[in-house]
């Protein structure tokens, strides 16, 4: 094996004292001279025409600067996939949902803002409204948009081998049902942007974003102003998990207003518009139906999903496919029918979050083969490892698993969590439940149709040769990238990792699509290795040449320079490094050669070092309708065991213990794998027990905040047995692949078997609150 | 109408005239730049703009600038000592308890009145004492072990502090 200097380690994060001592800047820490704030109107009413929008009174109050509608903003159409472009900046004839944007007033501080906002005078035609994701595919059900009759953003059909002999083959089938609820990504830090027009018609927006790159051209296009012209920067973020992934109205507004005033313009939601723009986790309901030898053969899956998605679309199509797509494995299927569609209704649009599409209806199967189990009688764990997928292996819907360490993650946490003595033999009350998932490490290709890079880095040494500064536009939104950019550029090039310094987040460094599909670590990872082995080469053949050696005997290692392994006849550079140096503070002492020295060699010869790398992923996935979706260089893949004590009394559901198994590869840093494993979990757990954003009978939020939108707590929480497994992933870099989405996977499913191993009650709606648990208690008594 | 008000933000004494109904998390953020303290909902729901008044722990978003005339407010600029870290942050530092950061200036905060009243808690002690404060990252677990790290540090155990 490798022997790693930086890799593989506890290394701190790179952000991690400015994240502690409070100097790391968020986008609403960030002021300018002159700055206006901004605010904005949306829709009190759910569904309706607009008839007319007076901002006359707004744009007369003291300290107003702009107003804008959809009037000043236009009618381009954006949204997140090309072929769904179904939202304006502002509302023009309809509004969709409570919450739709309608105006923006630009003032010279907030109150200000909101007052003139209340000014907007707005007269709606109230049409029927649709909550219900089933009602509205309903013929007559209020339509929302023209252009997609039956209220169906997008269906998908896809067979892949022949379902109905399958089934014909099979000895039994099982069917199961399952339904959870729309979720809130609830990052503690709310979207905030500051927008900047200067006179020559360019625009730099500060902003909060998982995503500047896509922010960028949407900007751009709904703007209708060169994609050159944008400069997104991304400050420190608190949190994303997938809806902080698309352009918003808040972005877009501010950039326009700042357009129309020439000023740096502030916008931030409040705790209730994150709420109300939503773009989180979609409702979805899943029909599954697995067939089956008697032997514990699985043979064939049937999937069928309904998703409600709002008013727009979002992230929507992807999402339909995904709930698909990531059913493939990582079990061996012979034929496999999914039949998806996504709803429109006139609630706040959903979106990706952590688990994109896949988290609901893996939940539904892996409970399904719970069922299977303990209709064969089978241990729940015989069953998956009987029909588990190893490396190397292809899914039924042609994802290729290139390294997937699932067995050694399912036998894991068998050991890691004593399964063998709990398993059956727990008291009534007390439950153990496990699951397995996998998911993808970075798409395999971007949303928009196109050839382009997924991501390019740059490597530029500074003029004394000590600093590695690596420049990105990737996004630290909190799940470590730059610090796995650091390590990664340290390592390769064999310096410390406190010579590096990571500057990213900004579309003028570099083209990288950004923190969705769990994609920095091996896409941005690539770029960074290939940019740092190209500052290597230029040092070391300058370093040969002074030298008279042959560049392959030359090694950096933790920042010094080895000449076939030693320290080699290095005086007359020492000697010119140090005449050149006269007066700097730190002339090398050392008994090597420092990179240092070897790089301001270099430079002295070539002028300022400079590296780039890029990565785009090679075609992946078949040839058949939404193929791409699902594809990934690589996939990361989980297993868990959830223990639980069930109060029979009551219905209070306790989660004690949890043992999380994950397959990164290799894992470039071993704190941030295991953050990311608790972190997964945690959500799947507030996901399983408590999150549900609920809606009155005319579609307001009823609990748009973090009081009544509970999620876990620190006493919540258990630890975690975290098991970080390593596969070597022929596609990743160093063979690191994902590890933020993919441990969210299992997680709702252990729970719910370990809920039904304490009670024998099976839960198929979440969330599992004392009252639902305690109704299905009582029903299982009666009968 | 403004008003005059004096408190001691992290042992500096300051004056400001303020407008009665702007909360102590605006005036740190706004008037004094202090914007290490975190806005996340402004309804005390999540502990992000938690600060230290006259030794307890509040949410500063519920907290009117006024209230605080004539007392001490200790924010996460305050912690370090000759520019080095006070021991809770180095133990958030090396425990890998920061992931995106924007609970953390709060976090810290809870915990040092949580240490400052009780220098040897046990971990549900821990628990309990950053439950009004959210974290969506890290699932809490390197949280409390960066402060029971903090705590053995801190009571000067010479222990192993891991
Ligand atoms: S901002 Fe004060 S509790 Fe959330
Ligand atoms: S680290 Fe992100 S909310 Fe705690």
């Amino acid at each position: 094996m490798t022997e790693f200097r930086v890799l593989n380690s506890r290394a701190p994060r790179v952000d991690a004292a400015g994240k502690a001592t409070g100097r790391a800047k968020y986008a609403d820490d960030l002021t300018m001279p002159g700055m206006l704030y901004g605010a904005i109107l949306q829709s009190p009413i759910a569904h309706g025409k607009i008839l007319n929008i007076d901002t006359s009174k707004a744009k007369k109050l003291r300290g107003v600067k702009a107003v804008v509608t959809a009037k000043e903003a236009g009618l381009v159409k954006y949204g997140v996939s090309p072929a769904r472009y179904d939202e304006t900046l502002f509302a023009h004839d309809k509004v969709r949902y409570v919450g739709d944007e309608i105006a923006a007033v630009a003032a010279v501080d907030l109150e200000t803002a909101q007052e003139a906002v209340q000014l907007i005078k707005v007269d709606f035609e109230e049409l029927p409204a649709v909550f219900d994701m089933f009602e509205a595919m309903k013929e007559g059900a209020p339509q929302l948009h023209d252009e997609y009759p039956n209220n169906i953003t997008a269906e998908v059909h896809q067979e892949f081998g022949d379902t109905e002999a399958a089934f014909a083959e099979c000895d039994f089938v099982m069917d199961h049902t399952f339904l959870n609820k729309r979720q809130d990504a609830a990052f503690i830090e709310p979207h905030a942007c500051i927008a900047v027009f200067d006179l020559d018609g360019k625009l730099t927006l500060h902003t909060a974003t998982q995503v500047p790159h896509y922010v960028m051209r949407t900007v751009a296009m709904v703007l209708g102003i060169p994609v050159g012209n944008v400069r997104v920067v991304k400050p420190y973020v608190g949190g994303g998990f997938g809806p902080k992934a698309e352009a918003t109205p808040l972005e877009m507004g501010a950039a326009l207003l700042s357009r129309q005033t020439l000023k740096p313009v502030k916008m931030v939601y409040s705790r209730e518009q994150v709420f109300l723009h939503s773009r989180a986790r979609h409702q979805f309901y899943a029909e599954m139906s697995l067939g089956m030898k008697n032997d514990g053969t699985m043979v064939a899956l049937k999937n069928k999903a309904v998703l409600d998605g709002g008013a727009y679309t979002s992230f929507g199509i992807a999402t339909v496919y995904y709930s698909g797509s990531l059913l493939g494995g990582p079990y061996k299927l012979k034929a496999m029918k999914y039949d998806g569609y996504r709803i429109y209704t006139n609630k706040p649009a959903c979106g990706a979050q952590r688990g994109h599409g896949g988290v609901a209806h893996r939940a539904a199967f892996e409970q399904l083969l719970d069922k299977t189990a303990v209709k064969l009688g089978m241990d729940p764990i015989e069953l998956r490892l009987k029909n588990i997928m190893t490396t190397g292996d292809v899914t039924i819907n042609e994802l290729d698993m290139s390294s997937l360490g699932m067995k050694e993650c399912i036998e894991a946490v068998r050991n890691g969590s004593d399964w063998n003595n709990k398993k059956g033999k727990l008291p009534k009350g007390k439950g153990i439940g496990m699951a397995c998932g996998f998911f993808v490490s970075g798409a395999g290709y971007p949303i928009y149709r196109s050839d382009t890079y997924h991501s390019t880095v740059v490597i530029k040494m500074s003029e004394d040769g000590g600093i590695v500064n690596v420049l990105t536009g990737s996004a630290e939104i909190g799940q470590g990238s730059d610090t796995v950019v650091a390590m990664i550029a340290a390592e390769t090039l064999g310096v410390p990792l406190e010579c590096v310094r990571v500057t990213s987040g900004d579309t003028d460094l570099s083209m990288d699509l950004g923190a969705y599909s769990s994609r920095q670590t091996l896409m941005t990872g690539h770029a960074t290795k290939e940019a740092a082995e190209q500052v290597k080469k230029q040092i070391v053949d300058v370093l040969a040449h002074e030298m008279n050696c042959h560049p392959s005997s030359i090694e950096f290692r933790n920042g010094k320079v080895l000449f076939d392994g030693g320290p080699g006849d290095f005086r007359h550079i020492r000697t010119n490094y140090v005449k050149e140096h006269r007066g700097w503070t730190d002339p090398p002492t050392d008994d090597y050669l420092t990179f240092k020295e070897a790089a301001r060699i270099a430079y002295l010869k070539l002028g300022t070092l400079v590296g780039t790398g890029k990565y785009k992923p090679p075609r992946l996935g078949g040839a058949y309708k939404g193929a791409a979706v699902g594809t990934s260089p690589a996939y990361g893949c989980s297993a868990q065991v959830v223990e639980v004590t069930v109060d029979m009394e009551t219905g209070q559901v306790t989660v004690d213990d949890m043992t999380d198994a994950h397959d990164c590869g290799l894992a470039i840093n071993r704190t941030s794998v295991e953050g990311q494993m608790q972190g997964s979990l945690s959500m799947g757990l507030g996901e399983t027990l408590f999150e549900e954003v609920k809606f009155d009978s005319r579609g307001r939020i009823l609990n748009p905040n973090l009081g009544e939108y509970r999620i876990p707590t620190a006493l919540d929480m258990p630890n975690v047995n975290c098991i970080i497994v390593e596969s070597n992933e022929p596609n990743g870099p160093y063979g690191a692949k994902e590890v933020g989405e993919g441990a969210i996977m299992p997680t709702i499913p252990a729970i719910l078997n370990a809920i039904y191993d304490a009670t024998g009650v099976r839960i198929n709606e979440l969330p599992v609150t004392s009252e639902r648990l305690f109704m299905a208690l009582k029903k299982k008594e009666g009968v | 109408m403004k008003r005059i008000i004096q408190m001691t933000v992290n042992g500096e004494p300051v004056e400001l005239a303020i407008e009665p109904n702007r909360t102590l998390l605006q005036v740190l953020r706004e008037d004094l730049e202090l914007t290490g303290t975190k806005h996340g909902c402004g309804l005390g729901d999540c502990g992000a703009c938690t600060v230290i008044l006259d030794g307890a722990p509040v949410n500063s978003c519920l907290v009117l600038a006024v209230q605080a005339n004539g007392r001490e407010v200790l924010t996460i600029e305050g912690l370090e000592e000759n520019g080095d870290l006070h021991p809770i942050q180095k133990a958030f530092v090396e425990k890998g308890a920061i992931q995106c950061g924007f609970c953390t200036s709060g976090m810290i905060l809870s915990a040092k009145a949580l240490l400052d009243h009780n220098p040897r808690p046990s971990e549900i002690d821990i628990r309990t004492a950053i439950s009004g404060n959210l974290c969506r990252c890290t699932g809490y677990q390197k949280i409390v072990e960066a402060i029971q790290a903090a705590s053995e540090t801190m009571a000067g155990s010479g222990g192993d502090a891991r």
